[in-house]
């Protein structure tokens, strides 16, 4: 099945089993490695990317179906000696220890700061009509698709904190 | 995966014709591929419904929202007008799944979600709604998150959506498209059947009966919440899940209409529960008497057994809560 991605910027035809899924075409086909496969069914959120600006679990969808969208991975996000502020918050703040998830954690963050930022509310937002703030209670709850195995998670919030503080 | 004929629908219609020569239909696919990688679904044809025109939210002539099929289930729970007028809705939304999953998850795709039954998903296990006629597993197994109402001796698979909870409270009607074109309107109630002999079979919808959109009525006044109650904060299925909406008038109830989750095959609202509540004043008595009769058929299968007296807590301090302000 032909398929034409973008993916961070560049142009992408693939000819594709319609079995592929967009991570395993990352993954395997684009030599992608940074979205990692950590569960392969939605939960861990390890393989999150952004598609058309959006965060999703790479592993839930097929290539086949994103014919024409923008794709972008943590490789599009930052590389060493031009780091993203997430990235450098990730590293100052101690957010990871095997850092296994840490592809994931930072792509779902980067896309959840913009919604943030475009006032989407949460589980734990109160008033649904309020700008959400950026409690370590609706960090908590907005990166609830991210599992880290080495429970990370004080300071992962920390680093999202950070370098949302810096972006504002 | 098992190999699968792929195909773009251009328009309703021939989605429509080409899923009733035996395709199935992909939106999100968040379910359906995860099915597909266990091969506990093994569609041979999948026809991807992503480019057709039903991912808009649109005001109806009456004052309510129709929501097409495809609108996902972040941007309907962010849709300013859902979050004004039919709160409980937006808060299911929100309650349900993790942020990456409502970015892809659609409309039409949660109200047709699987249950999350182990043994459905467990290929080495009997299961009558996966293989009809091999036995229900559930029953006497790890049966935690199942059913304690509607159930069957074939089935006690609960419906895993916190979206239809809340719109079978705030009265939602689904509207599909058939093969032959023509339309019609099913209240969320007559969309789902409930397990009796047939557990494989879920729905009314015929094959390659497509939903194009659920429309919501008109705003009705009154207090709104969704509350649901799981294993963790976040990212859960609920074990019990109550959408309320509650009106007062001069220190009675006015209107209560309630929806559970995590009890039952479908949706769960029972008719009986809301007329006792109606025109009465909240009390500890009458609460406890309106989950008397919501669980008074109720049937526990063991490790669910404790579905019963929560559901029974949860509405009370449901109800608590939507009537707090009368009883100050």
């Amino acid at each position: 099945m032909e398929t034409n991605l973008t993916i961070n910027g560049t142009k992408h035809r693939l000819d594709l089993d319609p079995r592929t899924t967009l991570l395993d075409a990352l993954r395997h086909h684009l030599g992608l490695t940074g979205s990692k496969k950590g569960c392969d069914h939605g939960q861990c959120g390890a393989c999150t990317v952004m598609v058309n600006g959006r965060r999703i679990n790479a592993c839930l969808t097929l290539a086949c179906m994103h014919d024409g969208d923008e794709v972008t991975t943590i490789e599009g996000i930052g590389a060493l000696g031009n780091l993203s502020p997430l990235q450098e918050a990730f590293v100052s703040e101690d957010g990871f220890q095997c850092g296994y998830c840490t592809p994931g954690q930072i792509c779902s963050a980067t896309a959840m700061l913009k919604e943030i930022a475009e006032g989407w509310p949460s589980h734990v937002t109160n008033d649904l009509s309020s700008k959400p703030a950026l409690t370590t209670e609706e960090i908590s709850e907005r990166m609830s698709g991210n599992l880290c195995r080495c429970s990370a998670y004080p300071n992962i919030v920390e680093a999202i904190r950070k370098a949302a503080g810096e972006s504002a | 995966m098992r190999p699968f004929d792929y195909t773009r629908a251009e328009n309703t219609e021939a989605a429509a014709r080409q899923a009733a020569s035996g395709g199935t239909f992909i939106a999100g696919g968040t379910n359906l591929l995860d099915l597909m990688k266990l091969e506990v679904m093994t569609p041979e044809a999948l026809i991807d419904i992503n480019r057709l025109d039903l991912g808009e939210i649109e005001e109806t002539e009456d004052g309510g929202l129709r929501i097409g099929a495809l609108v996902t289930n972040s941007d309907l729970a962010n849709d300013a007008r859902l979050r004004k007028g039919w709160p409980v809705l937006s808060r299911a939304l929100l309650a349900g799944a993790s942020g990456q999953l409502r970015n892809k998850a659609t409309t039409g795709g949660n109200l047709l979600q699987r249950t999350r039954c182990l043994y459905f998903y467990d290929r080495a296990m009997p299961c009558n709604k996966r293989a009809p006629g091999t036995g229900c597993s559930a029953k006497e197994g790890f049966n935690r998150i199942l059913a304690v109402l509607g159930t069957s001796e074939h089935c006690i698979a609960t419906h895993p959506s916190d979206m239809a909870v809340a719109m079978r409270a705030l009265g939602a009607e689904v509207e599909t498209l058939k093969e032959d074109r023509s339309t019609r309107r099913l209240k969320l109630d007559e969309l789902y059947l409930l397990p009796g002999e047939r557990p494989d079979q879920e729905t009314v919808l015929k094959p390659g009966e497509l939903i194009t959109a659920v429309v919501l009525p008109a705003p009705v006044t009154g207090k709104q919440t969704y509350r649901k109650v799981r294993d963790r904060a976040s990212y859960a299925f609920a074990l019990v899940s109550v959408a309320g909406i509650v009106e007062m008038e001069d220190g009675r109830i006015t209107r209560a209409d309630l929806a559970f989750g995590g009890l039952a095959p479908k949706p769960w609202r029972n008719a009986e529960v809301e007329d006792l509540l109606t025109g009465n004043a909240p009390s500890e008595d009458l609460f406890n008497r309106a989950a008397d009769l919501l669980l008074a058929e109720a049937k526990g299968y063991g490790a669910n057994d404790f579905k019963i007296p929560l559901a029974r807590r949860t509405l009370m301090s449901v109800l608590n809560e939507l009537t707090a302000e009368a009883q100050q």
